[in-house]
């Protein structure tokens, strides 16, 4: 008996390994490997999630593709699916082995793992996408998109028929609460009757919660949907199915939602990521714009206004068009004062334009929305 | 939309495919065997389901094949528990982790596919009465089958031959011996229909409810509805309802902050687990058990 129960243990060991050497990190990782001994440098690009998921990630894989074509004689590494933990420090030591010179951890939570990394590894250069930490060969660098998510507000401002729009929200940081203000800023701002219902689901990217929450907000009368998670595929499409519209975030997916697509912000991180690359590659990292926290937007073409659907009428593209002219001129900023937050106070005095610094404090929303910012 | 009719009709949206789950990890733990492996074969049911649909563009194929490959991952465990006596919950765990890589590992080229899933239907005439009509009767075809499943399965279960023969297995399995059957074979059945049911859960999620894979698409679903059967007392209708408080609990979060009400959403997410705990306390202090026997030695096995 005692045999056969150490055997059963021993079995149950060998279904744990094969489960953890299943893990997807691990199969990316294989890629690396297969790269080796191609000789020269190589760049490294990791993903928190799948690189087709319509979203954060997705955008930017895309980067990726163009550094891929900027500088066909690196190697690329890329490896999808990189969870926020140690095991991001695994892949990255991997790369470095591999000859990666360039390293991008593109999601929030690989900061700490690649700051340890590059504590060890002086002579790679590691660019950050949206931290707040840097070292002496570690730059963070990000886009502003709030300017355009006004545009897409206004847009979405304009279509509703049922004057309530849903915003589908991960948790309540700056980030997420501005995304929101300014979404509803640009709804208001065409539509003072209109509120944006800002539900907050406490995760980044879970299809089911997605579904769940997508449908209540159609069911409480929401006829456009958006949302501030990492993946949006879901929340578009379970849209289009029940009818209603979606404005987009991080990816231009109007091919999922023919019917009900208005428009929507996402980000083209292509030149960024390959102007980055000349100048590191170069050996111009140090004092370049980029050694510290670079912070770019609509200006610099890195965040952008997707495509319109075909049922969005000329005069609301026209209308679009010109916000956008007037805030490329430096004529119009969506948090210009008078900002009032949602029990009318104050919060940004009129005539004041923040700065994005104080911007990336807020812990508010705006008047207009409806929803707490949960404690 | 009014406030009841909204939550209750999300809270049966979301709450069915954790609903297949515990149902049918109600079958399993009655014959004496727990599975937490379920999150394992929910999430292959969820995958397989959704690349069939995606292959043929008929969903009925990718319930079948989500719920066959659900089967297949509890076999695993019923091998390894029931032949080879090692323990459940360390099997179950492994089962679960196993699932998620290989999911995650055939999954990747899935997640930017559209597919043609199941879209919900109303029901001609039963769908028109007010409130209970649009709660119950606008669903997907998944959704209605895991309302028939209860009843079907609590008559098994309580007025079948073969529903106290289960039972006893659960309890007192030398019974079931002297009787002239395995209670091997008999738990071996339990857990690998046990496990066919958690694939359908998973497929309900991936081919009916979000049209979606991604990996780790249940993000511990098939757990909650391992949790839900103690609150259950290991009876299916009770899991059912567990499921949709399960549901009902995520509905509830966004109606009540569409509405600008202040709370915290922690605290509702938690709403079915203290329930859990409460009778999980019930049970100690009311001398009431109805934990099946079985269950009570799965340390001492072997």
């Amino acid at each position: 008996m005692r045999k056969r129960t150490l055997f059963g243990i021993i079995i149950t060991f060998l279904v744990i390994a094969i489960a953890y050497f299943n893990n997807s990190s691990s199969i990316s990782a294989g890629e690396v490997k297969s790269n080796m001994g191609v000789g020269g440098d190589a760049i490294g690009f990791l993903f928190v999630g799948p690189r087709d998921d319509y979203g954060y990630n997705q955008a930017a894989y895309n980067g990726s593709e163009a550094v891929k074509e900027a500088f066909p004689f690196m190697k690329l590494l890329r490896v999808e699916n990189v969870p926020e933990t140690a095991e991001a420090e695994r892949v990255m030591e991997e790369m470095i082995r591999s000859g990666a010179k360039v390293i991008f951890p593109t999601s929030y939570g690989h900061l700490d793992p690649a700051l340890e990394v590059a504590k060890r590894h002086r002579d790679v250069v590691f660019l950050h996408q949206g931290g707040l930490k840097t070292a002496e060969n570690l730059g963070t660098y990000f886009s502003n998109i709030f300017e355009v998510i006004y545009l897409s507000g206004v847009a979405a401002g304009k279509m509703t028929k049922t004057n309530k729009l849903g915003f589908i929200a991960s948790f309540p940081i700056p980030q997420v609460l501005l995304n929101i203000n300014a979404y509803t800023l640009g709804v208001r701002s065409v539509n003072p009757d209109a509120n944006v219902i800002a539900v907050f689901n406490g995760s980044w990217c879970d299809p089911g919660k997605q579904a769940s929450a997508a449908n209540t907000l159609i069911d409480q009368g929401c006829d456009v949907l958006t949302q501030h998670q990492d993946c949006t595929k879901t929340i578009i499409e379970t849209a289009e199915r029940r009818g209603v519209m979606s404005s987009g975030y991080h990816c231009d997916a109007l091919e999922i939602a023919p019917e009900g697509w208005i428009t929507g912000a996402y980000w083209n991180w292509d030149d960024l990521y390959v102007n980055m690359c000349d100048v590191i590659l170069n050996g111009e990292f140090k004092g370049s714009p980029y050694d510290g926290r670079f912070r770019t937007g609509i200006h610099e073409g890195v965040a952008k206004l997707a495509r319109f659907g075909k049922n969005v009428p000329d005069d609301v593209k026209k209308l679009v068009k010109e916000k956008q002219k007037e805030i490329l001129d430096y004529k119009f900023y969506p948090f210009t004062g008078p900002v009032r937050d949602q029990s009318g106070t104050v919060r940004i005095e009129p005539g004041v334009v923040p700065t994005v610094t104080e911007l990336e404090t807020t812990d508010y929303l705006v008047e207009g929305s409806i929803g707490n910012i949960p404690k | 939309m009014i406030f009841v009719t909204e939550v209750l009709t999300n809270a049966i949206r979301a709450g069915t495919a954790v609903g297949y789950v515990s149902v049918g990890e109600v079958i399993g733990q009655r014959s004496g065997v727990i599975n937490l492996g379920a999150e394992g074969s929910m999430l292959a049911g969820a995958l397989t389901a959704f690349a069939l649909t995606a292959w043929t563009g008929n969903p009925w194929y990718g319930v079948m094949c989500g719920g066959i490959s659900g089967a297949l991952m509890s076999l695993i465990h019923a091998f390894v528990v029931i032949t080879r006596n090692a323990n459940q919950l360390a099997t179950g765990l492994a089962i679960m982790f196993f699932g998620q890589g290989i999911t995650a590992y055939f999954g990747s080229s899935y997640v930017n596919l559209q597919i043609s899933g199941f879209e919900p239907i109303a029901l001609p005439f039963l769908s028109d009465i007010p409130i209970i009509g649009s709660i119950f009767f606008h669903h997907d075809i998944l959704t209605y089958l895991s309302m028939l499943m209860v009843p079907l399965v609590w008559v098994f279960l309580f007025s079948t031959k073969w529903g106290v023969i289960l039972r006893a297995t659960g309890e007192r399995d030398e019974v079931v011996y002297a009787h002239g059957k395995s209670p091997n074979c008999i738990r071996y059945m339990a857990v690998v229909v046990g496990g066919f049911f958690a694939g359908v859960g998973g497929a309900q999620l991936s081919i009916a409810f979000s049209h979606s894979w991604m990996e780790n698409i249940t993000q511990g679903r098939g757990l909650i509805g391992v949790i839900l059967v103690i609150f259950a007392s290991w009876r299916p209708e009770r899991a059912m309802l567990g499921a949709y408080l399960f549901g009902g609990s995520q509905a509830l979060i966004v109606s009540l902050q569409g509405r600008g009400y202040n709370f915290s959403s922690f605290l509702l997410f938690m709403i079915p687990y203290i329930l859990t705990i409460v009778v999980l306390v019930m049970v100690e202090r009311t001398g009431w058990n109805p934990m099946p026997e079985a269950l009570k030695k799965v340390f001492g096995r072997g």
